[in-house]
């Protein structure tokens, strides 16, 4: 397997002060090549889903062309270089989010998956008719509906905490949302309609103080900033592989060693077990007893060297670069007069939804797409936050370390294109 | 995209006809397109197996206020059997424009309200669950 490792990571650190060099990061994206319309691609449908490097498309095929097999059963040699490539993975993501025990992180299929594996297991285990659920106004639908459905099932309360005109959690609120009742907290760490990066910090600290355990939907924190989960001090922490440059269907759910230990299995089958009979079933030991069924292998191995990756261009790095291209890119689009930014938080990743007077999200997006620019158009899984904004839906430019100043530019004339079009 | 965005569909998005409500319609109907939001309401007063009056409201992107917008021209004061004749490829050639399959449900969601409308209908003939 290639691996960027620790001789990439100093050389990155030494370049620190000389700057990110944007120019060779693209040259490890193939897609960034590509024309839309004959124009060259700008992607800033980054918080959709992130575009792969060459070495994570390299480490799927190599696998898939040279080991593939089936893992933890299989005597050959490839079931054992791919049970070793499968456990490498796990490794590296404890690393990436600082987690105490390889066995606290846990492969399923996404962010959705491992917020419902949550509520599922620990939910059916620990919530009860009366009991309260708290989330924030700026979830993605993923971390609202399973809380959902667990309510319907249990008789327990959804409590939401209101956020502000800015796109801020307001805490104080939060803190009088905390009562006796209180069994869950659930927030995003970084919204995907908004941009706005949520102080889980405080979210945690003042849920703890009541004994409250956390969730952290972290599928939009990841890609940008350092994730550690041991200093956050939440009890799960889920994403997905494929907003971090890695293969789509594949995601972590991290959870404390003691809470994954107590919990029941979430989905029953092979390999969560460590024996089978008509009579009785002894569940297999973490995270083995989350993992039933042959997982996506590939998307494992595919995850490991996007981490790889990732580290190999450094985190710090890549929040200071983006952070530059979110001042321009703000800065240029406020300049616009018909332009509203939904989401001006003091913290925000480089993302940047808005709306445009006359002209609705979907005619932008149309617009910009004949000029090679991707962005999203909608309500981005967020119904309840576009409501709370006034508005149907917005246009979301979400960017990553291998977008550029001149590709803002692009869209800024792509915008001013669509004013004149519908003016 | 000059073609997409086409003076006659910009027109019909920056002043929609028939843009309103009915005081007492016959029929009433209003669905929205849950990808991205769009919502439209079409209020029909019939007469004698004909439509008397037909206004529409609701918010939406250009394809899809031009859509509503065209479509109450073509079947206001026209009889009922007539209305319900009008396909989904009639409604493409009245907008005139190439649609992809995402833009679709935008040229086609005023004819579905209309549709569901008129016939009572839960679900669209063709559509998913």
């Amino acid at each position: 397997m290639t691996t960027p490792g620790s001789t990439t990571t100093a050389k990155v650190r030494k370049d620190l002060a000389a700057g990110f060099d944007v120019a060779k990061a693209r040259q490890d994206f193939p897609i960034l090549r590509e024309k839309v319309q004959g124009k060259p691609l700008v992607y800033f449908d980054n918080a959709a889903t992130s575009q792969k490097p060459q070495v994570v498309i390299d480490t799927v095929h190599e696998f898939l062309a040279t080991y593939n097999s089936n893992i933890h059963r299989g005597v050959h040699q490839l079931s054992e270089r791919g049970t070793e490539a499968y456990e490498q993975s796990r490794k590296k993501v404890q690393r990436f989010i600082n987690a105490a025990e390889s066995r606290e992180v846990i492969f399923v299929r996404g962010t959705t998956e491992a917020i419902n594996l949550v509520a599922n297991s620990y939910g059916r285990q620990h919530i009860r008719a009366g009991d309260e659920i708290v989330i924030s106004a700026m979830e993605h639908h993923s971390n609202i509906v399973p809380w959902q459905i667990l309510c319907e099932q249990t008789g327990a309360v959804l409590r939401v905490m209101p956020i502000s005109d800015a796109g801020e959690m307001l805490i104080d609120k939060y803190e009088k949302l905390l009562t006796s009742r209180t069994r869950l907290v659930a927030v995003v760490h970084v919204s995907n309609a908004l941009g706005t990066i949520n102080p889980v910090h405080e979210i945690i600290r003042l849920a703890r103080r009541q004994g409250v355990p956390v969730l952290v939907d972290g599928a939009q924190a990841v890609p940008h900033l350092k994730v550690d989960v041991h200093e956050l001090d939440c009890d799960f922490y889920a994403f997905s592989g494929h907003k971090v440059f890695g293969p789509t269907g594949i995601g972590v759910l991290y959870g404390k060693a003691e809470l994954l230990e107590a919990m029941p299995p979430y989905q029953g089958g092979g390999d969560m077990i460590k024996s089978v009979s008509f009579e009785k079933t002894v569940y297999n030991d973490l995270p083995y007893k989350f993992e039933a069924g042959t997982p996506h292998i590939a998307g494992v191995i595919g995850l490991g060297a996007a981490i790889d990756y990732v580290n190999g261009v450094g985190l710090d790095r890549i929040a200071t670069y983006e952070h530059g291209l979110l001042e321009y890119a703000t800065e240029a689009l406020s300049a616009i007069p018909s332009i509203r930014i939904i989401g001006t938080a003091e913290e925000k990743v480089s993302l940047i939804s808005f709306v445009l007077d006359g002209v609705h999200a979907h005619d932008v997006g149309t617009i910009l797409d004949h000029d090679g620019v991707a962005i999203r158009a909608g309500h981005h899984c967020t119904m309840p936050l576009m409501q709370r904004f006034g508005v149907p839906a917005t246009a979301r430019a979400s960017l990553a370390f291998y977008n550029t100043k001149e590709e803002i530019d692009v869209l800024v004339r792509a915008i001013h294109k669509a004013i004149e079009m519908f003016g | 995209m000059d073609d997409f965005y086409r003076e006659f569909i910009l027109d019909h998005y920056k002043r929609p006809r028939n843009f309103g409500t009915l005081e007492n319609p016959d029929v009433t109907h209003e669905e929205d397109n849950p990808l991205c939001g769009d919502r439209i309401r079409i209020d029909l007063c019939l007469n004698e197996d004909r439509v008397a009056d037909v206004r529409f409201t609701g918010e939406g992107c250009a394809i899809s206020t031009a859509a509503a917008s065209i479509l109450t021209e073509k079947i206001k004061g026209a009889p009922l059997e007539r209305v319900k004749a009008f396909s989904m490829e009639e409604m493409l050639e009245a907008l005139g424009v190439p649609l992809s399959p995402i833009r679709l449900k935008c040229g086609l969601l005023a004819l579905k309200v209309l549709k569901t409308g008129l016939y009572g209908l839960k679900h669209w003939p063709g559509e998913e669950e």
